[in-house]
């Protein structure tokens, strides 16, 4: 008899239990572990109180990026730059003396490769298909790209992990999200991702790990991919996924860190095996169908507040849910909107291009394809661009992109999170409004009083163009 | 971590919904290397409005705060069960917790116990006035007033709180499980292994 079909969630959790308990939960081994400055100190603290080590630094990767500045690190000479902020300062020598003391690698804030980790992973070949990756960060989501079972951790549980290359888990509920049809022009990851969130709920998906399936997802690319399983997080799922196929194994090939010959064979064969099998049963399965995506805002502090550009503010008293009312209340008083305001009227001052979500070349190529031969709108006060990666950075570079940015009036910064989070000096001032690529419209994210609208990165780089938020299809010629 | 069965005071009547974690504690708070002093920066943008629950001597010092459904969503920064420690929470209640939120509460020796809206609301309405109670040996929140609310604990957790347990120290002790583990997958799937030390990593 043939054995029970299994979704890809099920067949990784299976291959990483070393110990299942009575009460079900399974002590499942963790194949790569990210580490970064903000929530790693205390974790090594605790190792050292207790007297003990890193059980894999092997599996361990380091990069500084959550509060890195992201102004020149290098003078002239190529001498390190302070860090200005001491506590910043602190966090970024600690983690330098962790990473030694303990023997893990570390690409440290000025090596070419430094990043945001979610960038890193993915772009070394550190990340690769069937494996467990936490990072104690909950965009950690993102590696479900490549088919990789990976979630956020706090930073108990990084300890954990450099102590035992373990967690203890329960496992969670399966849903599948399929996104059939074409997507339409000026329609990016970043839509399709914004859309599913704005139709399950931003607590959708809590319990659950999403699986994207369907031809829209298996079109995009692994950047795209890296996108859309970016925000699962945002839907209330702990992890997202997406099964590998040929586009991820073309994307991992020849990466410093993915396997290599005899190796790379063995993976691959590893990986097809992977998929969920034909009549796999998910918990719960949501459909979409492409040609009702629109390139998406968000209006409010919730990351389902989304609608299409075309369309307005919404009434609090139209939600049928008394405490989304509520909810819909209070986020127009902090965002300063009136409802029935067109989207499209609303002015913006800044723009904030980067992020883990969309700090990629493929990211930064449509940016420069709506900015290329035009200017940021004298009402737009700051605009930044900040690539994922230094690798990404000078990808761009090489192809021309950082002169089209700055040429338009932008700032070409070093890598890192940046005004993602507002933990270093990128910050919205307080009252103003950003439209930014980034995956959290929360009150304060990206800066006290800071009013934020999520969009693609050829939708900010056309709100920057005309100074509101507007239809990146208009400026596009469609 | 100290053993916690009971947990028993006046609680923050609080119930707001969709709690997130930069609402908990903000992320400039998050550039310190220690667990500890966090209570200060704890719900800022909330305390920076007159009139809150947290600034209410009434309420000051209380050891549970009553929430709302979906509270700790948002980031996994174990900096927000850090703050509320800090300001002396030992449990939440709410109809519903993220699950970072949960298990680093967890981590921490703080209760988080879901209830139904109905008995949450019912509590924030005793919480004005009275005291409540948590007991983890009967799962049972209770007031003054013959309100007796039971809910579920993982297992697992719930021995870990009551016991005081170090996790680590517990899974340390599956060393020979893990090692097995890790020397099968040496063979079925040897690429999980990487060579440490690349040379094109630099500081
Ligand atoms: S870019 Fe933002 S979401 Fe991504 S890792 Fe950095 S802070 Fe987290």
């Amino acid at each position: 008899m043939a054995s029970k079909p299994r979704t890809l969630y099920e067949k990784i959790w299976a291959d990483h239990v070393v110990e299942r308990r009575d009460d079900g939960t399974c002590l499942i081994y963790i194949d790569r572990h990210l580490v970064h400055e903000v929530t790693s100190p205390q974790a090594f603290e605790g190792l050292r109180n207790s007297g003990r080590t890193v059980r894999r630094p092997d599996l361990t990767l380091a990069v500084p990026d959550h509060n890195l500045p992201t102004t020149a690190r290098v003078d002239e000479n190529g001498a390190r730059l302070p860090i200005a902020d001491p506590q910043s300062a602190g966090q970024l020598e600690a983690l330098e003396r962790n990473t030694a003391e303990f023997g893990i690698d570390y690409f440290g804030a000025t090596a070419p490769e430094q990043g945001i980790v979610h960038v890193v992973g993915p772009e070394q070949g550190f990340t690769l298909p069937g494996m467990t990756l936490v990072c104690g960060d909950s965009h950690t989501a993102a590696h479900g790209a490549l088919g990789a079972l990976a979630f956020g951790i706090g930073t108990s549980e990084v300890e954990h992990v450099l102590a035992t290359q373990t967690l203890l888990l329960s496992q969670s509920k399966t849903m599948e999200v399929r996104v059939e049809g074409s997507l339409g022009f000026g329609v990016s990851a970043k839509d399709v991702i914004l859309a599913i969130i704005g139709r399950i709920g931003a607590g959708g998906g809590t319990g659950h790990v999403i699986e994207y399936t369907g031809d829209v997802i298996r079109g995009l690319s692994v950047e795209g991919r890296l996108t859309v399983s970016n925000m699962s997080i945002e839907g209330g799922a702990r992890a997202g996924l997406i099964a590998p196929d040929q586009t991820t194994f073309d994307y991992i090939r020849g990466r410093p860190m993915a396997p290599q010959g005899d190796a790379w064979a063995w993976a691959v064969d590893y990986w097809k095996t992977l998929p969920s099998d034909p009549g796999a049963v998910y918990d719960r399965t949501v459909k979409l169908d492409a040609s009702d995506i629109a390139p998406c805002v968000t209006w409010g502090n919730s990351p389902d507040d989304v609608v299409p550009i075309t369309g307005v503010v919404p009434d609090p008293d139209s939600f049928a849910d008394p405490a989304k009312r509520d909810a819909a209340r209070r986020s127009l008083d902090y965002m300063g909107l009136a409802p029935g305001t067109a989207m499209q009227d609303i002015g913006i001052e800044n723009i904030f291009i980067g992020s883990c979500t969309n700090s990629r070349i493929e990211d930064l190529r449509a940016a420069a394809a709506v900015l290329n031969g035009r200017r940021v709108a004298d009402t737009v006060r700051q605009a930044l661009i900040v690539p994922g990666s230094g690798l990404v950075k000078r990808q761009a570079e090489a192809e021309g992109l950082d002169r089209i940015f700055t040429e338009a009036g932008f700032e070409w910064r070093e890598p890192g999170c940046s005004m993602c989070l507002a933990m270093n000096p990128d910050k919205v001032p307080a009252g103003e409004r950003c439209a930014s690529t980034s995956n959290r419209n929360f009150v304060g994210r990206q800066g006290p009083g800071a009013r934020t609208h999520l969009l693609s990165p050829a939708m900010a780089a056309a709100a920057a163009v005309t100074g509101r938020l507007s239809d990146v299809r208009d400026l596009m010629g469609e | 971590m100290d053993a916690v069965t009971h947990v028993e005071g006046r609680a923050y009547p609080w119930g707001a919904e969709n709690i997130d974690t930069d609402i908990i504690i903000p992320a400039h708070w998050l550039k310190t290397t220690t667990r500890e002093g966090l209570g200060k920066g704890a719900f800022e943008s909330v305390r920076a409005k007159p009139g809150n629950v947290f600034d209410d001597p009434e309420y000051a010092g209380s050891p549970i705060l009553i929430a709302g459904d979906n509270f700790g969503c948002g980031s996994s920064r174990e900096h927000a069960a850090w703050a509320l420690g800090d300001m002396g929470v030992k449990a939440v209640i709410a109809p519903g917790f993220s699950d970072i939120f949960s298990g680093n509460a967890f981590k921490n020796g703080i209760v988080t116990v879901v209830l139904p809206q109905a008995a949450v609301d019912r509590l924030i309405e005793v919480a004005k006035t009275d005291e409540i109670s948590i007991d983890l040996e009967t799962m049972t929140v209770t007031t003054p007033f013959q309100d007796r609310f039971t809910f579920t604990l993982d297992p697992f957790r719930r021995e870990c709180l009551m016991q005081g347990l170090d996790e680590i120290g517990i899974t340390l002790a599956k060393d020979t499980a893990i090692s097995n583990y890790e020397n099968a997958v040496g063979k079925s799937r040897p690429w999980i292994k990487r060579e440490s030390g690349n040379e094109s990593i630099t500081v």
